[in-house]
């Protein structure tokens, strides 16, 4: 245990200290000596960003609720905290009991960002655990280093490091590990190592992705030719993870004394999104569809904010606007909480008329700003990722929005997409241009757009995966003509760095070897990459260099339908001939039906045996 | 504006080591968050972003601990001071601890505005004798004035630390801690800080505990 008289020492001196320190009001401490499995739920980003993340929150209360588990949080020490725990030889640890990291059973790192990989490795290195899965199989103590997360969806590039990956829903996996665990450990001669056995019998369980039981085999090109199970027994697919009914809402997260990005009460409304969009990963992997019933969300909020004495709620959700019930639930919300002064969120509305009723059931008060995300400038481009919305109905809600109070409004906008001309860039320029003036028509000159215009970076498991991302020179091009073409003072424009996107999509497509990368990037000093400021892409080429291997390769490349992808062997239910056949309706401008239209049988219903999906009409919870 | 019906309620805290690195920003939330969860009627600003009247009296500087630290909070309904401060009790987060729960009179000056001093004591582990930081004391005690420079992210201020130290003295010996205790003047016109004085005294390095033990208010 880290002493108090120890962090008393280094405290002071490093910026926000209290990230360090927990005991926030519902953090759970249970008694060291009674608990048979000990994990450590680490964010590899700092706590502010960690604090925000719901999956983790999901996690920390369901293995606190069991009798035989205790679980504690740590999140990526800021590098001016590294360097006092460096100088001062203390090693990472976590905030519930300061214990550190290597005492604990399992680590398990919530993986979103691939450029937190970094930080993954040098929590590690703090925690002084070894770094490769292939060191600790033969230290009976060492730690189980477990991946989940939606960068388990490839998790390659960081095979070398984890014991296992949970790919797709945790809440079951984790205790099914557990049981197995202790049980394998249990019955386990003193001398004898059981790590192996474990892992082995581990990646029976549906949803474990255990890599080192994964062989690959490359081609001269470069190129993978299969990826082979080495045992028998051990599946050729990992098929993802999925509940078929929604867990049930945390009501008692852990209310951080630093404020944290999303400073607010959750609830989680529904699972999966019945959209669509090509371009979108989230929309791909988490399907399908499920609903949370209205009761049951409004008997959660009602507890959540009694145990936390947060002034605002978000619905939670990949697109809550198309939760079935969201009217009647933000109408009923309003209605209960308005004497309490709390406020309601959507993460992000959707431009159509009823968004724009809800934002007014939910804001009654401070009308500050709403957020859109039209993705496309132009009508042709957004048939190609299939957003289906158009300039009109985004203009028709900024006019709404403005008359009715609003007086910044948010646009998201990406970059590059698939077959995007300039013809298509200018056309952003010219809807931004067209919402301002609706706005100044409104409302006159307090008006204000903020535009975000993002680097698309072709993802894993999407219609889009084949595709090279577009090359910098031309992306530059586009950023260019986009602030010639916006220059207002009410308008407000930024756009993703290269030197980020270059990064994340080479780490997000790529394959085992950039192991060696990431950890070469990370012995030079690579730390909080997701972090401009941190951000220092010459060490990741020279990584890239020194390892042999070409970053281009991976971001620049048109791949064929017949290459083996390095994420073929994780199965999302999704099958690769729906991904192929929408990425060819994209070529040709072909829109396709949203789940609750029409099934577009991407796979997901077979590969889980489902037959309601998604959930007709509202209430249903759950698909069978 | 004030109807009849309104209740200003003096609580008095500890701040403990637990949370002693908690920003005093952040330990006004974790406040009025524990005031929701025990579902106090909390008195409102007016205005698009109503803001619950909680007024604290002064802000304990990052990696202090305060014995007796004091707010006070309007209430919209009258509660039973017992009924108050059973519920608060049971909403507080480890390191804050109730200390006492009054009423004062609602028209009563914000709470800030009546601070006149603050007393401190704090623990130091050095090489000197008791004798040794007897002398410091009075050294420090004895000079005319105290320059010391403040360094604020947009300039540098130079002040005199010696008019904001009322008392200073020895406390007694704790353990293998020396314990000196102090009296600085905190108002609008000046604020003294006491790893200030112990800067000025030489025994930066040896400081091991600061805690604000009283807050001293002007007479109502």
């Amino acid at each position: 245990m880290i002493s108090e008289a120890a962090l008393d020492r280094i405290l002071p001196k490093v910026t926000k200290p209290a990230r360090y320190t927990g005991q926030e009001w519902n953090r759970v401490r249970k008694d060291w000596s009674k608990a048979k499995l000990k994990i450590a739920l680490a964010y590899p980003d700092v706590y502010e960003i960690g604090m925000s993340n719901l999956g983790l929150a999901i996690l920390y209360e369901l293995l606190s609720q069991q009798d035989d588990i205790l679980a504690e949080r740590v999140y990526a020490p800021w590098p001016d905290m590294e360097d006092a725990l460096r100088k001062a030889g203390l090693p990472l640890f976590t905030l519930e009991s300061k214990r550190p990291l290597g005492e604990f059973d399992w680590i398990g790192f919530s993986l979103q960002y691939e450029l937190n990989y970094s930080n993954v490795l040098n929590m590690l290195d703090l925690a002084e655990v070894p770094l490769l899965a292939s060191e600790r199989v033969d230290m009976p103590n060492a730690p189980l280093v477990i991946g989940g997360g939606s960068c388990t969806y490839n998790a390659e590039p960081l095979a070398d490091f984890f014991d296992l990956f949970v790919v797709g829903e945790g809440e079951e996996v984790v205790l099914e590990l557990a049981q197995l665990y202790l049980a394998v450990k249990a019955s386990a001669a003193p001398e004898e190592n059981w790590k192996e056995d474990f892992l082995l019998r581990a990646a029976h369980i549906e949803g474990v992705y255990v890599a080192s039981l994964y062989t690959v085999h490359y081609q001269s090109d470069g190129t993978i030719s299969a990826i082979e199970p080495m045992k028998a027994g051990v599946p050729a697919r990992i098929r993802k993870r999925i509940l078929r009914k929604l867990p049930p809402a945390p009501i008692r997260p852990v209310v951080p004394f630093v404020r944290a990005v999303h400073d607010r009460a959750m609830v989680e409304v529904m699972r999966g999104c019945k959209r669509g969009c090509r371009f979108c990963q989230a929309g791909m992997i988490y399907r399908p569809v499920r609903e949370r019933p209205m009761d049951e969300i409004l008997e959660a909020v009602d507890q959540l904010l009694a145990n936390t004495g947060y002034k605002e709620i978000a619905l939670v959700s990949l697109s809550s606007t198309d939760y079935t019930c969201i009217e009647p639930l933000a109408r009923e919300l309003s209605e209960r909480y308005a004497a309490e002064r709390i406020s309601i969120s959507l993460p992000s509305l959707r431009t159509d008329a009823f968004s724009m009723a809800l934002a007014q059931i939910i804001q009654r008060t401070r009308r500050t700003g709403l957020t859109f995300a039209p993705e496309a400038g132009s009508e042709r481009l957004s048939r190609v990722i299939n957003k289906g919305v158009t300039g009109e109905d985004l203009l028709r809600t900024a006019r709404a929005a403005y008359a009715n109070g609003w007086l910044r409004i948010k646009l998201y906008f990406m970059l590059g997409l698939p077959t995007e001309t300039m013809e298509d860039v200018l056309a952003i320029a010219n809807l931004v241009k067209a919402v301002l003036d609706v706005g100044r028509r409104e409302r006159g000159r307090r008006v204000q757009v903020s535009v975000s215009a993002n680097t698309f970076v072709p993802k894993p498991h999407t219609p889009f995966q084949w595709l090279p991302l577009q090359d910098a020179a031309s992306i530059r091009e586009r950023q260019m003509a986009l602030r010639k073409e916006l220059r207002d003072r009410a308008i407000k424009l930024n756009w993703s760095e290269a030197d980020e996107t270059w990064l994340e999509a080479a780490l997000s497509r790529g394959d085992r070897r950039l192991g060696r990368v990431i950890q070469r990037a990370w012995q030079q000093g690579a730390r909080f990459d997701a972090w401009s400021e941190w951000l220092q892409p010459e060490l990741w080429r020279q990584a890239f260099a020194e390892v042999g291997l070409h970053p281009e390769f991976y971001t620049s490349r048109q791949r064929s339908l017949d290459e083996v992808l390095p994420w073929s062997h994780i199965d999302t239910g999704v099958s690769d001939s729906f991904l192929w056949d929408e990425y060819q309706r994209a070529l040709h401008g072909e829109p396709s039906v949203d789940c609750a239209e029409g099934c577009m049988d991407c796979g997901v219903r077979a590969a889980f045996g489902l037959v309601g999906c998604p959930p007709a009409g509202s209430g249903r919870g759950t698909v069978n | 504006m004030t109807p009849q019906s309104t209740q200003r309620l003096r609580i008095v805290f500890r701040k403990g080591a637990e949370i002693k690195y908690i920003s005093h920003l952040d330990l006004m939330c974790a406040w009025e968050r524990a005031l929701r969860r025990a579902d106090m009627p909390l008195a409102h600003s007016r205005g698009f972003n109503p803001h619950p009247k909680l007024s604290f009296a002064s802000a304990l500087p990052v990696g202090f601990i305060g014995r007796a630290e004091m707010l006070d909070v309007i209430l919209e309904q009258r509660l039973g001071l017992r009924d108050f401060a059973a519920r608060l009790k049971a909403q507080l987060p480890c390191g804050l601890e109730l200390g006492s729960v009054t009423e004062v009179p609602v028209a009563l000056p914000p709470l800030p505005t009546r601070v006149a001093a603050a007393e401190y004591e704090v623990a130091v582990q050095s090489q000197d004798t008791p004798d040794q930081v007897e002398a410091r004391l009075r050294g420090l005690l004895a000079a005319e004035s105290i320059p010391r420079r403040r360094e604020r992210p947009d300039k540098i201020r130079i002040y005199d630390l010696r008019p904001l130290v009322q008392e200073l003295h020895v406390v007694g010996r704790l353990k293998d801690m020396t314990v000196i205790g102090m009296r600085l003047q905190s108002n609008a016109q000046g604020t003294g800080r006491p790893d200030e004085v112990m800067a000025a005294l030489g025994m930066a390095e040896a400081v091991r505990v600061i805690e604000r033990v009283r807050l001293i208010l002007l007479p109502d």
